[in-house]
């Protein structure tokens, strides 16, 4: 009986575990070996170990240095305006308004185009339609090609990913919003608090579960973000906008310094674990029991 | 009488506001319809005459349906094979509650928090290992690509369905049991049909990233008859950039298969995500 019951055990778990453990286990693993050596990527090329030089390395690399605070200044802006945003979408399509299916309808749908193709329709926003709305209104100051301006740029990014991003963060906001007992907000009412203090003092600190769940999205979603980044920049100009993850693609694939690029790609997992685990942690504390 | 007004100026504003933050998608469909002259006269006005000219010659420089037929397999397949092994694999660590299951469940878990591109250099190592060594075309073909995009999506798969699991009652199998029915029995006729809800929601998920997926397949993949719709757009794009018109009809061409699928699927998309996240 218990030989049969290891059987079945096996013959439910082991598949997905052997794929599992050959795309992800084992190359994590060796991905932290490649770390310690100096490779440019053929086969016939020898292989050195160099210890910890590509980690002492890469901290005097200037272009990923400066990628990683572009990263970094990216994720907070980007973090606030999706919240923001999706949060505002949420509370619209909450106040019971007759239209209110067709507008979450329309702003979620960004949300399921593929970062690289809205990165594609909006290089062309950015670049010919905003220099052609700047040319015929006159408008210059802001309607100009925002894709040759590193900061312009950057901010081009941010609204990209924000527009894609919004609406799901909206739909967890509904989802938590519709959480909120009626009777609660009606004993509110009843005592004499007004919309503001409503939305305050009761939504907002009942909505820390979704919080901790919409900054955790979007956080782990703007640091890593790449296809928009690829499509609608390219890291240019002049690398101004190179973030972490294209960074390291262009470190390992189009320069062949495999060895260097894995030893990023190791602190790039070391910072999102990091920043990702003291942020549910920190939320998770100030979330209310009911 | 003014009370009634004032909502319905307010549904009118929110469907407003909301059909203006899709304004992009407008000036997309728009100047793919316009020739180069009329596109720079005014890129927001509605063209003057509906061609389908840039469609034809996009359809055609993108290898669009083949691209379409390639995605679809690609996404499908994976999607079916993450439910059946996610299910199955997390049923049983639910069910079998000893330290084994529960190294298996955290590994599957903690795993999530790995980044693509951490893993990308050295998976293509490995997958070129096996093709070289044990002769099976892991790189270059679509079921390598499904290969991966079923180990990628494990995690996430498993740890939804066993969060879900947890909160089935296990009355209705033992009843099974004892009517001399099968592991494999119990769950396929039984278990299985329980989950439909997040097994909805697995699938939406996997659906919507693996057919929007770009890095992965273009490792994998360097055949041209091969690429999926993410990868034909980036080689068409970088090719015709200075013809916008032409690209704006490759993007609608894109983007047209998730909007249909949206349409259908609207609801059980929105409830999926909410529930995926929430999880």
């Amino acid at each position: 009986m218990r030989m049969k019951n290891i059987a079945w055990y096996a013959l439910f778990t082991f598949p997905l575990l052997f794929i599992f453990t050959t795309v992800v286990i084992i190359p994590f693993v060796i991905g932290i070996a490649y770390s310690f050596i100096e490779w440019d990527g053929i086969p016939a090329n020898p292989k050195v170990f160099v210890g910890f030089e590509n980690y002492v390395a890469l901290f005097s690399d200037q272009r990923f240095l400066a990628s990683a605070g572009i990263t970094a200044l990216f994720t907070l802006l980007s973090l606030i305006a999706v919240n923001v945003l999706g949060l505002l979408f949420s509370l619209m399509v909450t106040s019971g308004l007759k239209t209110s299916n067709a507008a979450r309808t329309m702003l979620f749908m960004p949300n399921l185009i593929g970062g690289l193709i809205l990165g594609y329709i909006w290089q062309f926003i950015f670049t010919d339609a905003f220099k052609m709305i700047g040319e015929t209104t006159g408008w210059s100051g802001f309607f100009f090609n925002w894709l040759l301006d590193p900061q312009y740029a950057l901010i081009a990014l941010v609204v990209v990913f924000t527009w894609q991003m919004a609406g799901y963060t909206m739909v967890i906001y509904i989802a938590g919003i519709q959480g909120i007992p009626d009777d609660v907000l009606e004993a509110a009412w009843v005592d004499g608090a007004n919309a503001w203090q409503r939305l305050t003092r009761i939504k907002f600190p009942l909505l820390m579960p979704s919080f901790t769940i919409c900054l955790f999205l979007s956080l782990s979603g703007a640091f890593k973000i790449y296809d928009v980044n690829l499509s609608l920049t390219n890291g240019g100009p002049v690398n101004k906008t190179e973030m972490f993850a294209m960074n390291i693609f262009n470190e390992i694939f189009g320069y062949g310094n495999y060895g260097l690029g894995q030893a990023k790609a190791i602190v790039f997992f070391l910072i999102v674990a990091l920043i990702t685990l003291t942020q549910v942690i920190l939320t998770k504390r100030r979330e209310v029991q009911m | 009488m003014s009370k009634v007004w004032s909502r319905r100026i307010l549904e009118v504003l929110l469907v407003v506001f909301a059909a203006a933050y899709l304004s992009p998608i407008y000036v997309m469909l728009v100047n793919s319809f316009k020739t180069r002259l009329e596109m720079y006269e005014n890129a927001l006005a509605l063209p003057s005459r509906l061609t389908f000219e840039f469609y034809a010659e996009a359809m055609k420089k993108m290898s669009f349906l083949t691209a379409f037929g390639n995605s679809l397999y690609v996404t499908l397949t994976s999607v079916v094979i993450v439910v059946i092994l996610a299910s199955m694999t997390a049923w049983m660590l639910v069910r079998t509650d000893n330290w084994v299951s529960r190294v298996i469940f955290l590994t599957f878990v903690s795993t999530m928090l790995i980044p693509f591109q951490t893993i990308m250099m050295p998976l293509m190592q490995v997958m070129d290992w096996i093709r070289s060594t044990l002769q099976i075309p892991m790189l270059n073909t679509h079921e390598g690509l499904i290969y991966m995009n079923v180990g990628f999506h494990a995690g996430m798969a498993v740890f939804l369905y066993h969060g879900f699991i947890k909160s089935v009652p296990i009355a209705l199998e033992e009843a099974a049991t004892l009517d001399g029915c099968s592991k494999f029995g119990v769950f396929w006729r039984i278990v299985f049909p329980m989950l439909r809800t997040i097994t909805v929601t697995v699938a939406i998920l996997d659906i919507i990233s693996m057919w929007n997926d770009y890095l992965l397949p273009s490792l994998v993949l360097s055949d041209k008859g091969l690429r999926t719709i993410p990868l034909s757009t980036f080689y068409f794009f970088g090719e015709f950039t200075i013809a916008w018109n032409l690209a704006m009809a490759g993007l609608t061409l894109a983007i047209i298969p998730v909007v249909i699928f949206y349409l259908f699927a609207q609801k059980n998309i929105i409830k999926g995500i909410a529930a995926g996240a929430v999880k």
